[in-house]
């Protein structure tokens, strides 16, 4: 009896070390390409300001964007009391309280619409532009270890910025087809065209995110001027009252706002209400694709310096 | 002939240290700082200009796994930088020859809220690798993490072993032609250092390039073909890596391997003996910095006898780099019973194959004569020299099969008789 569970012993001994050797082969590194020469090849030089935008790199690492914003939207909902329900509460909210205070008391004008619609409909891409503009122009230094630790294309920082609030905007768009209904909103075929006037707001966001961003770097004080700039250009927008009920002298300096002209138009194409007017327009996508070319240069610019200086 | 995976040409990067370096500035600042010098109330901001990499060029072929060396502040973390495309060079040129993986920090980019399960696929995808890959390995990379049990937990409640454990089974995924690691077999206990240093043992072995930074001179010796050693933005040495890690440590001990004094009343001693030489030798007589643990060495101890007279002999100690004694030897041969004879002396001091530990070792070279009860001690050079006894891990030394390390100086191969009771 005794002889033999010695020899199940060693046995066992035996076969554990079998295992431990065929395990420690197994987690299998699969084999490198034989020949150096045809595998792509990295130059790293003490280049100038790079300014060329590196379109084929910037698509290999479009799952890296994806994931930033993937790892945002998840913790931002993680650990919330009623999570996803924050993206629609606070257009939801703000749009009472703007109703309340400058469709009722103040008696803004509103186009013929319920001021309610009219105000929902200009603070959805409002909030959208809002928050792009701030998670861009936070997005370098809030990854600041990452930043020190690892290479990417910087451009992903940014662009994964308005990823997020885009989710948010899906999100609160399904409270304003609640509202269509609700208050039976006539909407034309021009809905479809609605994408374009929030293009127009990820581009100027961009712009003017990717500037902030990058002063953001260096100097600590970008996020006390955000939030304060953010205020100002809410009421230089027309969110709470019309574009066309302001002086009309005034207008070219307005349109130069890219602001004025998408949510003049994102409301056209929902309600129907006056279309932006073509200085509006122009002036609007004139200085929208110069912020975002101006954005684009200052942070591709400093970008090759981000990890030394942040 | 292959085209080298990495090859770095005069390789510089400069940081301006000057008043404007602490930390961070506001707008405030630069405007007030700005008009100040406008207005001439003053000087330009003198900035110093130091060199953190300076001139460096090296190359590493396929396969090859090249470890860096150095103190802190040496560079080395400046070059992995610029290997990684983190930062760019100030000067110079590197090119790399296929897909770069990088682990400069266990765990980056890990987000304290997202589950470990979640973590592998962001940090998985930070570090390069694809989500079809990802998902791929995932099952390799939580058995090898081995916290299968935690996996959707969020790592805000891991122990701090757990979460470097699951950050590094990440990484030991990555399957990038060049694989370039800072310093992270630093954390983690000793069984999952242990692990690690296989599987950058199994990744060289298919065929991937490493390169390999680490304050461990064990693991860099062990694991490195090739080393350099970096010095202030230089390379300060560079071949073999058990050769470098010697001169490395040698010069950290500020003594090598040979002395000898060339006016003998400089010498160490006084008017019966002076002590000329010292070197320390393998068994062709040559003078090494870095023996192999299996083989001899000699410690060769040259002396002059002035004065008639006196029995003496010479003697050694030996001291690991914790300070810990391995051993004392004085020579037994009887002809230093009698009083030594005028003249000049070579003793050699023979130690063992497989008798000493892995490590740094220095060496006490010393004259005495007997006294009653203790040694009357003529001559006695503390640290005179010192050598690096390296183990190449092939299971044929002391430590058989074990590939971790003993503590203690010294690490004998006894004779081991066993039998079935």
């Amino acid at each position: 009896m005794e002889q033999r569970s010695e020899v199940g012993l060693a046995e066992r001994a035996r076969r554990q070390v079998r295992a431990r050797a065929v395990r420690r082969r197994e987690p299998a590194v699969s084999p490198a390409p034989v020949d150096p020469n045809e595998l792509p090849l990295t130059v790293i030089e003490a280049t100038g300001p790079r300014a060329r935008l590196e379109l084929r790199e910037l698509w290999q690492a479009r799952e890296t964007a994806l994931v930033f914003a993937w790892r945002d939207v998840k913790v931002r909902y993680k650990q919330s009391l009623i999570g996803i329900a924050w993206a629609v509460l606070q257009p939801l909210l703000t749009m009472v309280v703007f109703t309340i205070i400058f469709g009722k008391f103040a008696k803004f004008p509103s186009q013929g619409q319920h001021y309610q619609v009219f105000a929902y409909t200009g603070l959805l891409p409002w909030t959208f532009f809002s928050t792009a503009l701030t998670q861009i122009s936070a997005s370098v230094l809030s990854n600041r270890q990452l930043v020190q630790k690892v290479y990417f294309p910087r451009l992903v920082l940014p662009i994964s910025g308005v990823l997020v609030p885009a989710v948010d905007f899906a999100f609160s768009a399904l409270v304003l087809v609640g509202i269509v209904f609700w208050y039976h909103v006539h909407v034309e075929l021009t809905v479809l065209l609605a994408p374009c006037f929030l293009l127009l707001l990820v581009l100027t966001a961009f712009g003017v995110g990717s500037v902030l961003a990058t002063l953001n770097v260096r100097y600590r004080d970008i996020p006390y001027v955000v939030p304060f700039m953010v205020q100002i250009w809410l009421y230089l927008s027309p969110v709470i009252y019309p574009s066309n009920a302001l002086p009309h002298k005034w207008q070219v300096l307005i349109s130069l706002n890219p602001v004025v002209a998408a949510i003049t138009g994102f409301r056209w194409a929902l309600l129907g209400t006056p279309a932006p007017t073509t200085i509006e327009l122009t002036l609007g996508l004139a200085s929208a694709l110069v912020l975002v070319l101006f954005g684009f240069r200052v942070y591709r610019r400093a970008e090759s310096r981000f990890a030394d200086t942040i | 002939m292959p085209a080298p995976i990495v090859r770095a040409e005069g390789l510089a990067k400069s940081y301006r240290i000057g008043e404007y370096q602490a930390g961070y500035e506001t707008i405030r600042d630069t405007i007030a700082h700005g008009a100040r010098r406008a207005l001439r109330l003053e000087h330009r901001p003198t900035y110093e200009q130091i060199w953190a990499l300076d001139d460096v060029s090296f190359e590493v072929g396929q396969g090859e796994v090249v470890g860096f060396i150095g103190r802190n502040g040496a560079g080395k973390s400046t070059l992995l930088k610029i290997l990684t495309r983190i930062t760019t060079p100030t000067r110079g040129r590197a090119e790399i020859r296929g897909r770069v993986g990088s682990i400069l920090e266990v765990g980056t980019g890990f987000h304290p809220e997202l589950t470990g399960r979640e973590n592998i696929h962001l940090n998985g995808t930070i570090l390069g690798m694809s989500r079809r890959e990802i998902r791929r390995k995932l099952p390799q990379i939580v058995d090898f993490s081995g916290i299968d049990k935690f996996i959707d937990t969020p790592v805000k409640r891991y122990s701090t072993g757990m979460y470097v454990r699951l950050a590094f089974a990440v990484a030991a995924h990555l399957d990038p032609e060049v694989l370039i690691i800072d310093e992270v077999l630093a954390v983690g206990d000793y069984e999952f250092q242990q692990r690690c240093m296989g599987r950058i043992e199994d990744i060289s072995n298919s065929g991937r390039t490493v390169i390999f930074v680490s304050h461990d001179m064990q693991s860099v010796s062990r694991l490195c073909d090739r080393a350099y050693w970096l010095e202030e933005g230089r390379v300060a040495l560079t071949g073999d890596s058990e050769q470098v890690v010697a001169g490395y440590l040698q010069a950290q001990a500020g003594v090598g391997a040979e002395h000898s004094w060339s006016e003998l009343d400089a010498a160490p001693g006084g008017e019966v003996v002076r002590l000329i030489s010292a070197r320390v030798v393998d068994d062709a007589g040559k003078t090494v910095d870095a023996v192999d643990a299996r083989k001899p060495v000699g410690v060769e101890i040259g002396f002059v006898v002035l004065s008639p007279g006196t029995a003496l002999f010479p003697k050694i100690k030996v001291t690991n780099d914790r300070g810990e004694i391995a051993f004392n030897a004085l020579d037994t041969d009887p002809r230093w019973h009698e009083p030594a004879d005028l003249g000049e002396y070579v003793a050699t001091a023979w130690i063992p194959g497989n008798f000493l530990n892995e490590g740094l070792m220095r060496v006490d070279v010393a004259i005495a004569s007997l006294g009653a009860p203790k040694l009357v001690i003529l001559v006695n050079v503390p640290r005179l020299l010192t050598f690096h006894v390296q183990d190449p891990g092939l299971g044929d030394s002391a430590k058989g099969l074990f590939a971790g390390q003993f503590r203690g100086g010294v690490r004998p191969r006894l004779e081991w008789t066993c039998v079935r009771a």
